[in-house]
Formats: C-alpha cells, structure tokens, sequence
C-alpha cells in the first residue's frame, strides 16, 4: 500500500499552514497548532466512522443529528442527577449513539432500504427528538456540573484530552481497519460486493458492525462537543454531516465504496481544520468558509477520481488510436 | 411452456398473474390511502382543515420545494442526485437580488433567475458528466460553494427592494384563491409527467437508470441527456427561487436552508427508487399532498415545525420499511 495521496495532502496542508504563518506569525506557534487539532478533534473522529461506512458503499447522514441527540441526552442527565460519575456518562454517550446507530443499521441490514433514504429520515427523526425530550429548552453551561465541563479541558503532557482520545479512536480504527479480518472484509464488501459475498462475507453483517460502530463514535462526540462547548440544543453541528463526508472526500475516501485510508481521512479534516481556524487569523472574512470548502470538495473529488481511474489495457491499435483522439468515451 | 421454448437455452417465464396483493401493495395505492388518512385524521382533529380556501393557501408552503422535486425525481431515476438545488435557490434569490436594486422589473426577475439556474445546473451537470464524477460529492460540492457564494456576497446582511410585481406573483391568487406557485407546480407536473411516462425521451430516462451500460450500447446519449437533466434541476430551481422570493420579498444567505433533504424526502416518498430506473410522477405528487397535508393539519394544531418533521422522518422510513415486512409476512404465510 502506497500513501502517495496522502503525503501530496499532507504536503499540501504544510503548504497552507506556512503560507498563512508568513502573513500571521502567531498562527504557527505551537499552542495555536494544537487549538487547530483540539478544534479538529471531533472531526477527526466522525471522518473516521463515516469513512468505515463509505468503505461499504453505504453513508451515514445521521452522525451529527445522534451527536446532537447523545449530547442533549447526557445534558439532560448530568442536570438531573449531577451526581453520575463521568465514566459513567461517557460510557452511556458512547451506548446510547451506539444505540442510535444500531437502529440505522436495523433497518439498513435487517430491511435492506438504501442507506442514504434510511439515514436521511433517521437525521431529521433524531434532530428532532432533541426538541421533544428537552422540551424546546436549551442545557448550557450552568446546567451542567464542573466534572462534567472539565473532561474536555483537562490536559495530560500538554495535549489536551480532546486531542488524546481522538488519537486513541484513530490508532483504534487503524488497527481494526488494517489488521483484523473485520475490517478488511468493509473493504471487501465495497470494493467487490459480490466476489465477498463468494468468500463468505455477509454484506448484512458488516452493515450493523459498522453504523452501529459508527454510531458509538458520534454518541462519544455528541458528549465532548456539549462538555466542551458548554451548550446543548437542537441546532448543535447542524449540517455538520455534509462537513464530515467533505472530510473523507477530501482524504481520498471512495464515495462508491472500498478506497479510502485512516491517514487520507484524518488530513482531509485536518484541512478543513486548518481552513476554517486559519481565515479569521488572516482576516478573511469567515463567510468566505463556505465557498471555500466547496470549492476544495470540487478540486479534491476531481484530483482523486484523476489518480483513480483505471484505463483498461486496449489491445488492438486502431482502439488504442481511437482512444488517443476520443478522450472520455463510454460513461461508466 | 412449447417444447421449442423449453429446449431454448434462454427461457423467459411470462410474468406471473397480477395478485390482489400486488395491487395493494403498489406504492400508489399505499400513497392513495395514506392521503386520505392524513385528510380524515386531520379534519377529525380540527375543523379548520377541510376549508378550500385554507387548503390552497397551504399549498403555498411546499409548491416551491415540489416543483424542486420534480427535477429531482428525474436525476434520481437516472441514478443521479442533486444535493445543491437550496444552494441553487439562494445564489438565484441573490442574483434576483442585485437585478432589482438595479432596477428590473418582475419579467426581467425571471429571466435572470431561470437563466442563472441553468448556468448551476450546468456546473453540475458538466461535472458530472463531463468529468465522470459521482453526483453525490459534486453536488455536496457546489452545495457548499453556491451557498457560500452568496455568503461572501450578501454578508449578515438581505436584499429586500423587490417590484410590487414579483411579491403579487409570490403571494398572489389567480381567481378568487389559487396561488400561482400551485398553479405552475401543477402545469410542470403534467408536463414532466407527460414527457417521463408517455414519450420516447422518457423511456430512454428510465432506461439510463435501469442499466447506464445497456442503455449507453443501445444508442441513447445518457451523459448528454443527464446533464440536460441537471440543467432542468437547476432551471426548475430558479424558478422556485423567483416564487420564493416573491413570496418572502427578501434574500438572506440562509434561504431555503435544508430544502435539497426535503426534496429527496418528497422523492422517495413519492415511490422513486434511490437506485434509478423506477419511479413515477404521480407518486411523486401524491407525496408531495401527503407531506404537505401532514405538515399543515399538524401546524394547524401548533405542533412546533421541528416535531413535525420528526413525524415526516418516522414516515419516510415507516412507509418504506411497511411492504417490505408486509411481502415478507406474506410470503412466509403462503
């Protein structure tokens, strides 16, 4: 396996970090990289599981409604009892998204109904309850314990825990991706559904391991976005979806399922990452940041699916001439 | 079966005989009965529902998203999607927006706003097609940057010098109480519909879906045709844009933010396969007066907006989940 992609991204992202260190020299200094990456660190975190889903042919559009959802959740939790031990709430996030995935993964597996329609109508159902269970009401930051507040800002050798636990779920994710069968067998449902289900890899299966996974990781999200930003409410990381799938389309994930890596999802959200923290250092407006990140999701999906396409080996001379002068030719 | 026919090496069974069961469990039907569900539910609940003149100014609520989601239907069908079709909406309204205040009047507004929807759905559609790229990450794309566009354009700030006769097109009856945005809805519906299920173009749109590389071998020009399908996305877009404006007389950023989710949800809905090659634009109608009934029997009663597309999630996926467990039952009974 060769990582060329990933070192031009990685490349690409010294380039602009450099470049907007010439103009704000303040943006370079350690501390200020490490906001970039505690910013980033739920990102970071969803790329990965929304990646692992893609690998399947399949999409989760609902990893930020059930951050929202969990978040509130444990909000609502902590206000009411804030007696719960962390651990304890960390671990129900962690099961409630779980949960919340797992419901997904029912009806993708268990129904067999198109990822894309199940998770669209799961988004609006899980926003949604958000509403119904807080009763309209937003949890900020004086609903909610000092353990509670604390977990994100606590740090240990000078990283923050944000920073930590986004770098165990990415090792996590690297082994289990690379080195178990599980998860090799999410590459081989998307890149060969039906070679894999010849070598006994049930499509099925891997559908509820990976949203119900997935899920977990958003539930764990959903505790550390309200912790640390001290709010909870119906609209958190709305929209935030579409921003992580950007992500993976940057990081060189395969919308069509079976291509993408842990290093390639992880720099296309640090990009995004240093996007949108580097804008207002160097006093761009940051209404710019939209336009911006859709215009690096065009250059992205059209420089990957460049490095990507497979020219089939043409035998006879005349097709070869004939390919020489047509480029393009039959839609695939 | 003949003996020449079952001695061919390639047989094909004649379709099996339509079963009541078949009949009951078409998405139409499904859709039928659930209209009337939501119109009985409703006017049990409050008197206010069943009154003409209130029913068609609850049209006014989702003909602009429906005529969105007739171009949608189309690129689904085809396998493609349109994720942009809001952000479309919000870079026509901002064009509009720039048109009035230097002083054009409504017929100039439409123009502008049809002719910048087609130039969106071209970016789209040569993308798509031109570069062979997957639509869903192209229009995630465009999604962000037409937005964004006119993010950086209009700021925190909204556009609202608009002629008089562009907010009576957007609020504006034609008789005593028919708004002109059902009105158009309704004509593109019959049109699209015509054209989907009754010409030959039509056939070769269900064709592309159903299978791109047959249909690809047999003649048809897809990529010339779905990109004609993203302009249309974008044409019909614009066009939703102008009512819209019309009807809120203002342009902010975050107009229309969200639509390109319902869109797909009245699409899907509506009986069109997210896998391309089936679908109809009947269905598509129908769940457009299913969702847009729910929504406004329920808004009747003050359910806030955000419990009712709660509900509206619960039904997309109740109703696609209830005859497949409905055929599974059946079957295991036989």
């Amino acid at each position: 396996m060769t990582y060329r992609r990933e070192i031009l991204l990685a490349l690409i992202i010294l380039a602009l970090v450099v470049g907007v260190g010439l103009r704000a020299p303040a943006f370079v200094t350690p501390s200020s990289l490490l906001d970039v990456l505690t910013d980033t660190s739920c990102l970071f975190m969803l790329a990965l599981a929304e990646m692992a889903v893609l690998l399947t042919r399949g999409i989760d559009l609902s990893l930020a409604a059930n951050l929202a959802l969990t978040g509130m959740v444990v909000a609502l939790l902590n206000h009411a009892a804030p007696g719960v031990p962390m651990a304890a709430i960390v671990v129900l996030a962690i099961v409630f998204g779980a949960a919340l995935g797992l419901i997904n993964a029912l009806l993708i597996a268990g129904l067999d109904i198109p990822p894309i329609v199940v998770t669209l109508g799961t988004l609006a159902v899980y926003r949604g309850m958000i509403f119904v269970i807080a009763h309209g009401a937003w949890m900020t930051s004086k609903d909610m314990s000092p353990a509670f507040l604390a977990l994100p800002k606590a740090e240990f050798l000078g990283l923050s825990s944000l920073i930590w636990i986004a770098a165990l779920v990415s090792i996590a994710a690297w082994g289990f991706l690379n080195h178990t069968s599980a998860g090799r067998a999410l590459y081989a449902v998307g890149g060969n559904p039906l070679a894999a289900r010849y070598c006994g890899i049930d499509l099925a299966r891997q559908q509820l391991r990976v949203y119900t996974l997935g899920g977990a990781v958003a539930g764990l999200c959903g505790y550390l976005w309200v912790s640390r930003f001290g709010i909870a409410y119906s609209d958190i990381a709305l929209g935030y979806e579409l921003t992580v799938i950007a992500a993976c389309v940057i990081g060189g994930v395969s919308i069509a399922g079976g291509v993408g890596s842990v290093p390639g999802a992880l720099l296309g959200a640090l990009f995004l990452g240093v996007i949108v923290n580097a804008l207002p250092v160097i006093n761009v407006s940051p209404f710019w940041q939209m336009a911006i990140s859709g215009a690096v999701i065009l250059a992205a999906v059209i420089v990957n699916s460049r490095s990507e396409r497979q020219h089939g080996k043409l035998i006879l001379p005349e097709a070869r001439r004939k390919a020489a002068s047509v480029s393009g030719g039959v839609q695939s | 079966m003949s003996e020449a026919a079952a001695s061919s090496r390639y047989s094909v069974a004649d379709r099996a005989p339509r079963t009541l069961a078949d009949f009951l469990l078409r998405w139409e039907t499904i859709l039928v009965a659930l209209l009337v569900a939501t119109v009985s539910v409703n006017s049990l609940l409050t008197p206010y529902f069943l009154d003409v003149d209130n029913l068609l100014d609850a049209t006014f609520n989702f003909s602009e998203k429906a005529m969105i989601a007739l171009g949608m239907a189309l690129l689904i069908i085809t396998r493609d999607i349109d994720l942009s079709v809001a952000s479309i909406v919000a870079l026509v309204s901002l064009a509009m927006g720039l048109a009035a205040q230097s002083g054009a009047d409504t017929g100039v507004l439409l123009v502008v706003a049809l002719v910048a929807g087609a130039a969106c759905g071209a970016v789209n559609g040569a993308l798509v097609t031109g570069l062979a790229l997957p639509s869903i990450v192209v229009t995630i794309g465009t999604m962000s940057l037409f937005r964004g566009i006119a993010q950086v354009v209009l700021g925190d700030q909204a556009l609202t010098k608009y002629p008089e006769g562009l907010l009576s097109i957007g609020q504006g009856y034609i008789g005593a109480n028919v708004p002109y945005s059902f009105v158009t809805f309704l004509v593109l519906a019959l049109v699209i519909g015509f054209v989907l299920h009754k010409t030959p173009l039509g056939r070769r749109i269900f064709a592309i879906g159903a299978n791109p590389e047959a249909s690809r071998f047999s003649g048809i020009p897809a990529a010339r045709i779905r990109f004609a399908l993203f302009v249309l996305s974008g044409v019909l877009s614009g066009l939703a844009a102008w009512f819209l404006t019309g009807r809120i007389g203002s342009t902010r950023p975050n107009i229309a933010q969200g639509w390109e989710l319902e869109a797909v949800t009245m699409v899907i809905l509506g009986g069109v396969s997210i896998a391309g090659g089936s679908g109809t634009i009947p269905g598509v109608v129908l769940a457009v007066f299913v969702l847009g009934l729910t929504t406004f029997g329920m808004s009747l009663m003050n359910v806030p907006g955000i419990v009712i597309s709660v509900l509206l999630g619960l039904l997309l996926i109740t109703v696609l989940a209830a005859p497949i467990l409905a055929r599974r039952w059946i079957n295991a009974w036989r």
